[in-house]
């Protein structure tokens, strides 16, 4: 008894630990408020007990036992749903929104984060259940950098280039570089733009990155990334200092404009660099036969 | 359920009577394009849309 004590334990400070190190990656996807955080932390451990107690489980042997925990894992697909509806309800009143993709991808990530800490919890309680404690700790920071590498997913940077455009009018249509973003009427509003507006081309790298780019659902996860970090000139009735993504239809890249609080352009640079990959956007043409044929 | 109008002219406001027949959409005549300006900015202010100019003296506000 006193050995699955052991198990258990380690097992589930493990996944508990797991659990805590990926939230502290939530920072732009997820309000840190501390009831979230509890929120999280508190179904992490549940989960992470759960992984926990399956080896000795086994042991026991007790395979009634196995069932129940899988029946007990079914409870957190429910936390996808938790997440969309939370998110969804905060973007009601969101005057930028985050985008239902993003929501998406956030929930996914969520969910997904879960079976990850039960996965290390596992892990490391099989580990100390036939090693000994140092082979379940060593397998507890195996696994726990595994997720941590695993789930950072990738970001615009590694798919496109990003270089500064300049912002100009071509009589009334707002321009970044040679991307046409909008019509502007006031003559005001033009002068504010051209002395505080910022532009950013987007270049993808290749055509799984066009792809990609090409989403709405990418290019408002991108804006909303940059407004909760640079902030914007946009109110509620004021909505022409609106930042926008658009496409130049021939080459494919992307031009971005925003009105900043903070107009720091190599901030912006790198914010756009570090915006994540949606999962449920991602362009994957190159996968296919014709899509590297036509690519040629 | 989203009840707002969007995508559609909320006014137009014109300097230049002829460019402008009278339609489903309310027309304001400026003196001047100084006061267009005036009257534009306030429009879109109050309508909660955005001012796009034609580029032929008439001003359109459109709530997107």
């Amino acid at each position: 008894m006193k050995e699955y004590g052991i198990v258990i334990l380690v097992g589930i400070t493990a996944g508990f630990i797991a659990r805590w190190l990926m939230l502290r990656n939530d920072y732009r996807h997820y309000p840190t408020y501390p009831h979230g955080h509890l929120t999280h932390l508190a179904l992490g451990f549940i989960a992470a007990s759960l992984g926990a107690v399956a080896v000795p489980a086994i042991a026991k042997p007790d395979y009634v036992a196995v069932t129940f925990l899988a029946l007990a894992a079914q409870q957190f697909r429910d936390i996808r749903n938790m997440e969309r509806e939370t998110l969804n309800k905060l973007e009601e009143s969101k005057i930028i929104k985050r985008g239902q993709d993003y929501i998406e991808g956030i929930a996914r990530v969520f969910e997904a984060r879960n079976y990850l800490c039960i996965l290390t919890a596992l892990v490391s309680s099989a580990a100390t259940g036939l090693g000994g404690w140092p082979w379940g700790i060593a397998a507890a920071a195996a696994c726990i950098l595994f997720c941590l590498k695993l789930m950072s997913g990738s970001c615009i940077g590694e798919i496109a280039e990003v270089v500064p455009g300049q912002v100009h009018f071509n009589n009334s249509l707002l321009m970044v570089d040679d991307v046409v973003i909008m019509n502007v009427g006031l003559p005001f509003t033009r002068k504010k733009i051209l002395e505080e507006g910022l532009g950013v081309i987007i270049r993808p790298k290749n055509d799984n990155a066009r792809l990609t780019l090409d989403a709405p659902g990418q290019r408002m996860a991108i804006i909303h990334d940059v407004v909760s970090i640079l902030g914007s000139k946009v109110d509620l009735s004021e909505t022409e200092l609106m930042p926008l993504a658009r496409k130049q239809v021939d080459k494919g890249y992307l031009g971005l404009f925003i009105v900043a609080n903070e107009p720091d352009m190599d901030a912006l640079i790198e914010i756009i660099k570090k915006a994540p990959v949606l999962e449920n956007i991602r362009g994957t043409t190159l996968n296919t036969f014709y899509g590297r044929k036509a690519a040629d | 359920m989203d009840t707002n109008f969007s995508n559609c002219i909320l006014a137009i406001i014109t300097t230049d009577s002829s460019k402008v027949a009278q339609g489903g959409c309310p027309v304001f005549y400026a003196l001047n394009q100084e006061e267009q300006e005036q009257i534009s900015l306030l429009l879109a202010r109050i309508l909660g849309g955005l001012v796009h100019d034609l580029e032929n003296g008439v001003y359109i506000i459109v709530r997107h």
